[in-house]
């Protein structure tokens, strides 16, 4: 659990970067913080590890002052992930995640235990790419060797500066799915920076909205999609959020709550729809009106119902709009 | 030919001591003047403003003409008897080199990417271990040059120590200009150029042997 309580960080000559903030990240949740360049978002998130200073006010890591702890002593107990991977292009791969564990003094065996179980939860060979160095792997590999660094010594607190921002939108994505994946298993509490709307829709339990260092909102994804708070919340989040909370449910939750269509089994030109798509991407699809009919079918293949673009409206006028936190991320 | 065979004959033994005599100058003003340079250039960079003047300093000693700088030694090291010889030539060569290995050495670790730094930092390294570990490795291409630089220097300069006794290869140079021998000036300064080359070649393996493998391209 990290608390913030009122924050603030001011430079020499009385600029103010972060402004009194106050709020709390539960423990095994991931709270991202969201704002345009120059929100103070990356100085917050580096004002936990003591990278940056804290002006006033304080941060408290499960229940700890985070000035009361040794500087160095804490850092070690907090995964810490930047864009650019920051990997030492001088280690191995090996080296590079098991620096912290070395820092602690692990024992070799315990090391090479340890790295070879988290390459197995990136679905990299530990065998194979544990003598190579940085360069002679891709960039999506590198940031997943960065998030394992991370996860080396098995912090409870995990800091990520835009950790897959330098990567491209197909493999972004799928390293999202992994990362969310992988948290599920170590729940780990983790503050994430980003200022890409949809990965922070997609990744957080909660978003901090931040501008000029201070919290416009500060809720879960689909309540600030569904009640922005103030005009700035509104504008962040685009014309378009009404689409963007529907990437929060998928066709399974619509059909838990308002059913699916029946099936018109005198139209020969369908398309079928796996029911744990999200009903962003499956509204997308109805508009592209690739066939007459969409029928929604589970991971067996057994038809469920079809679903149509008025079904995906009217869940969204009563469902979304009417119960925001209905849906909770798990 | 023939003369050259024969002055070889005669002289070869001569001045091979006489390389040795200059490697042993050059060579323990080298590390002499490392274990100053690269704990100062490292040291510099957490020091802007003392970096600078540092800096400054070291190039104007570069700028002073070696047989100036070599005949200043003798007043000084007059006062603890050592006005000629081996001393004063060693102190001489021990400022010449400083320039190349604390500028190399600074600007070398000031240019290490600053999110591996960050990174490092962020990990929970010392400061100490994030020299050793980090800092210092990827620097190494750009400090190993800055030595290369100063020992070439220093082997070329340390031919003028001749003038103050310290003897080494340039006892050849200067002793053939003042027999006109021109064997003597020529077999001095082929000597000079092919250690000058030799030195310059194992530095450069040494370079290419312990620089990391994914920084060297």
């Amino acid at each position: 659990m990290i608390t913030f309580d009122k924050t603030t960080k001011t430079y020499e000559g009385g600029v103010t970067a972060v402004d009194g903030v106050d709020f709390t990240v539960e423990k095994g949740n991931i709270v991202v913080l969201l704002g345009p360049s120059g929100c103070g978002k990356t100085t917050l998130l580096r004002m936990v590890n003591r990278l940056e200073t804290i002006s006033d006010g304080k941060i408290t890591i499960d229940g700890e002052d985070s000035m009361s702890l040794d500087q160095i002593a804490l850092r070690r107990k907090i995964g810490y992930v930047i864009q650019s991977n920051g990997l030492f292009p001088n280690m191995t791969i090996e080296e590079n995640v098991m620096i912290v564990p070395d820092l602690l003094g692990w024992k070799k065996k315990e090391k090479r235990e340890r790295f070879n179980k988290l390459m197995e939860m990136i679905g990299l060979s530990g065998e194979k790419f544990g003598k190579r160095y940085p360069h002679e792997l891709s960039g999506g590999q590198q940031q997943r060797i960065g998030v394992i660094r991370a996860l080396a010594a098995d912090p409870p607190v995990m800091l990520m500066d835009e950790p897959f921002g330098a990567l491209d939108p197909i493999i972004r994505e799928k390293i999202q799915d992994e990362f969310l994946q992988i948290q599920r298993e170590v729940k780990k509490t983790i503050l994430f920076v980003s200022h890409d709307i949809d990965e922070a829709i997609k990744m957080a339990d909660k978003i901090v909205l931040l501008r000029g260092g201070e919290v416009m909102q500060y809720d879960t994804p689909s309540e600030m999609l569904v009640r922005p708070k103030n005009e700035f919340v509104r504008e962040f989040f685009g014309k378009d959020r009404a689409i963007k909370s529907l990437s929060l449910h998928t066709i399974n939750d619509l059909q838990e709550v308002i059913g699916l269509a029946n099936m018109d089994e005198t139209i020969s030109d369908t398309i079928t729809i796996n029911v744990n798509h999200d009903l962003r991407n499956t509204l997308s699809m109805l508009l592209n009106q690739e066939a007459d009919q969409v029928i929604v079918i589970d991971d067996e293949g057994n038809k469920l119902g079809a679903i149509t673009i008025d079904i995906v409206q009217k869940y969204l006028h009563f469902e979304i709009k009417a119960k925001p936190t209905l849906v909770q991320k798990g | 030919m023939d003369k050259w065979m024969k002055f070889l004959e005669v002289n070869a033994p001569r001045i091979l001591d006489l390389a040795i005599e200059h490697t042993i100058l050059v060579g323990l003003a080298i590390l002499v003047a490392l274990i100053i340079g690269v704990p100062l250039g490292i040291y510099l960079t957490t020091n802007d403003y003392l970096a600078e003047t540092v800096l400054q300093i070291a190039s104007v000693m570069l700028t002073i003409p070696s047989i100036a700088l070599f005949g200043v030694m003798i007043p000084v090291f007059s006062i603890v008897n050592q006005g000629i010889g081996f001393v004063p030539a060693f102190v001489a060569l021990v400022l010449y080199s400083q320039l190349p290995i604390i500028r190399n050495t600074y600007t070398a670790i000031r240019n290490v990417n600053p999110e591996m730094r960050d990174a490092a930092k962020g990990l929970g390294m010392k400061t100490s271990q994030r020299l050793l570990r980090v800092e210092i490795p990827n620097a190494f291409p750009i400090i190993m040059a800055g030595i290369r630089t100063a020992v070439v220097l220093n082997i070329g300069i340390g031919v003028i120590a001749a003038y103050i006794g310290a003897g080494g290869l340039g006892v050849l140079i200067t002793q053939g200009i003042s027999r006109g021998d021109n064997y003597l000036i020529i077999s001095g300064s082929i000597a000079v150029a092919i250690l000058a080359m030799i030195a310059d070649g194992i530095l450069l393996f040494i370079q290419k042997r312990y620089t990391p493998k994914s920084i060297a391209n």
